[in-house]
């Protein structure tokens, strides 16, 4: 990101003489806005509740410290919902009247999980599942808060994936098939893999919402992030540690935007490249 | 000479449309049968049809005897032995040259990755192509990526190859190097139905040339008799047509 060209063109701006307008005319814009705020009559109480220094660096640390359970649930779920979307998908997409109550089922479940916010899910699986006391079933909170992330996620994920499987020309799967390839064989060396590699830039998308819902798993317990920050704000009557957690949560997710950025770019570039030959 | 594959009776219909009226077609192994006609005369389906990429709604196929669609049959069994290559290549452009050719030895036959490169780069080297092994298709003129197509159709060691207009896409120049291929499998004795529009190669190649107009094979013959003195009135207006647009 030491190339500002390079970061111009992904913000989508131009070089030289456009990148100074862009510059000032940004500083005039966030200017102005703070101009508003700092010169809004409510604006010394705010600053004390949400940006005293000394509470910042005091929570910091902590708030950081706990970003680590966000991460690691992130990085579990992520690993399951690249697993269970892609059965889905794949099962929503089987073909005969034989399938028709599989591709029911697969139907079903990305309407349902799609449409029960996930603060719900996150509740009713939490809060539900380990009060039905079951022997061999995990009781853990945080267990059941990544295991709703995973179900509501995959019902999207899946969606994804099945769109890159249809975007997939039939008449790859013909000549696959013509070859003496199972339908199964099929999907996974033609058609999986072409579509996988079509939908990682809307799949990285979906994780970056990911990584923030991870702060969802906060309302059974566990200590991350979010809940650092509410408990330190809660005995320090402050708001400063919620920004810390915001900037956190950000500086997180920032990384993955760019790259997935990056990913469109260059496959548009490649495309492109492609349609001149 | 045996038999290598039958059609009795062949229906198909996509929804509405009937695409075969029921057709009867018979090729003795090392036989090469054209197939000649307008678009949408039917020569597609009626290869898709013969690799059961499109079940048939009326008649039997016997692919060397076995009747292939009798209830039962294993589909994938059967296209193993019959290879098809399109009018579009439809290389795996996500696979390197080799591995385009590889694929479904290794994973169908079972050969070893030793054995599957080995007779890949074989087949590749002799249609001249063996340096492109690490390409993908996209760096690959349209001639060059149909041949790989015909080669790893050839790499499952078919015994009866299907192909379907497979110099429609091509830009001119690169159309001859196609058929010199399909020139040289015929004379190592593929059996071939092939369908195209190349009315010299069909002359020059097939045994026989079959005119299918509206889904049925309206005349058939010897290709000196079809293109000299064809006997059905629909016949010599296709080819009349054909000789005007200058592609005879």
């Amino acid at each position: 990101m030491n190339d500002p060209g390079r970061a111009s063109r992904i913000l989508g701006g131009g070089a030289g003489r456009s990148t100074a307008i862009a510059t000032a005319s940004t500083l005039v814009v966030f200017g102005a806005i703070a101009l508003i705020v700092v010169t809004s009559t409510g604006w010394p109480e705010v600053k004390q509740a949400f940006f005293n220094w000394d509470e910042f660096t005091y929570s910091f640390p902590k708030v950081l410290r706990a970003l680590k359970l966000n991460i690691e649930i992130f990085l579990i779920a992520e690993v399951f919902i690249l697993i269970f979307a892609l059965a889905i998908a794949i099962l929503r997409g089987l073909p005969g009247p034989v399938f028709f109550p599989v591709r029911l089922l697969a139907t079903a479940y990305t309407d349902v999980f799609r449409g029960i916010p996930t603060i719900l899910v996150v509740y009713l699986l939490g809060f539900g599942v380990p009060a039905l006391q079951l022997s061999g079933v995990p009781s853990s909170e945080l267990f059941w808060g990544t295991a709703s992330l995973v179900l509501v996620y995959s019902a999207y994920v899946a969606e994804v994936y099945r769109a890159g499987i249809e975007s997939v020309h039939p008449s790859q799967d013909a000549a696959a098939r013509s070859l003496g390839l199972t339908r199964a064989q099929s999907l996974r060396f033609v058609v999986v893999p072409q579509a996988v590699r079509r939908v990682v830039p809307p799949l990285l998308n979906d994780f970056i919402g990911l990584q923030k819902d991870t702060a969802l798993v906060a309302l059974l317990g566990p200590v991350e992030a979010f809940r650092e920050a509410q408990i330190i704000s809660a005995s320090d009557f402050n708001y400063t540690p919620y920004v810390v957690a915001a900037l956190l949560f950000i500086a997180l997710t920032i990384p993955l935007a760019r790259f997935t950025d990056w990913l469109i770019a260059r496959e548009r570039k490649r495309r492109l490249a492609g349609g001149v030959r | 000479m045996s038999e290598a594959v039958r059609l009795e009776d062949v229906h198909k219909s996509f929804e509405r449309n009937e695409v075969l009226r029921g057709i009867d077609l018979a090729l003795s192994e090392h036989e090469v049968v054209c197939l000649i006609g307008a678009s949408g005369s039917g020569k597609s389906t009626l290869l898709r049809c013969v690799n059961l990429l499109e079940p048939i709604d009326r008649g039997r196929i016997v692919v060397e005897g076995q009747e292939v669609t009798a209830p039962g049959v294993d589909l994938n069994a059967v296209r193993r032995r019959i290879g098809i290559v399109f009018q579009a290549y439809n290389l795996f452009p996500h696979m390197t040259v080799l591995r385009n050719v590889t694929l479904a030895p290794r994973e169908v036959l079972g050969l070893s990755r030793a054995e599957a490169e080995a007779q890949a780069l074989e087949l590749l080297g002799r249609i001249g192509l063996a340096d492109k092994r690490d390409d993908y298709p996209d760096r690959l003129s349209g001639g060059q990526q149909q041949r790989v197509a015909i080669v790893r159709a050839l790499a499952m060691r078919p015994q009866l190859m299907l192909l379907d207009e497979v110099t429609s896409a091509l830009d001119p120049e690169l159309v001859a190097e196609v058929l010199n291929l399909i020139r040289e499998l015929a004379e190592g004795g593929m059996t071939m139905i092939i369908a195209t529009h190349e009315m010299s190669f069909a002359r020059d190649i097939a045994n026989r040339v079959c005119f299918l107009d509206a889904g049925v094979i309206l005349e058939e013959g010897r290709p000196e008799q079809i293109f000299s003195a064809p006997r059905e009135e629909r016949t010599q207006q296709f080819l009349a047509r054909i000789t005007e647009a200058g592609r005879l």
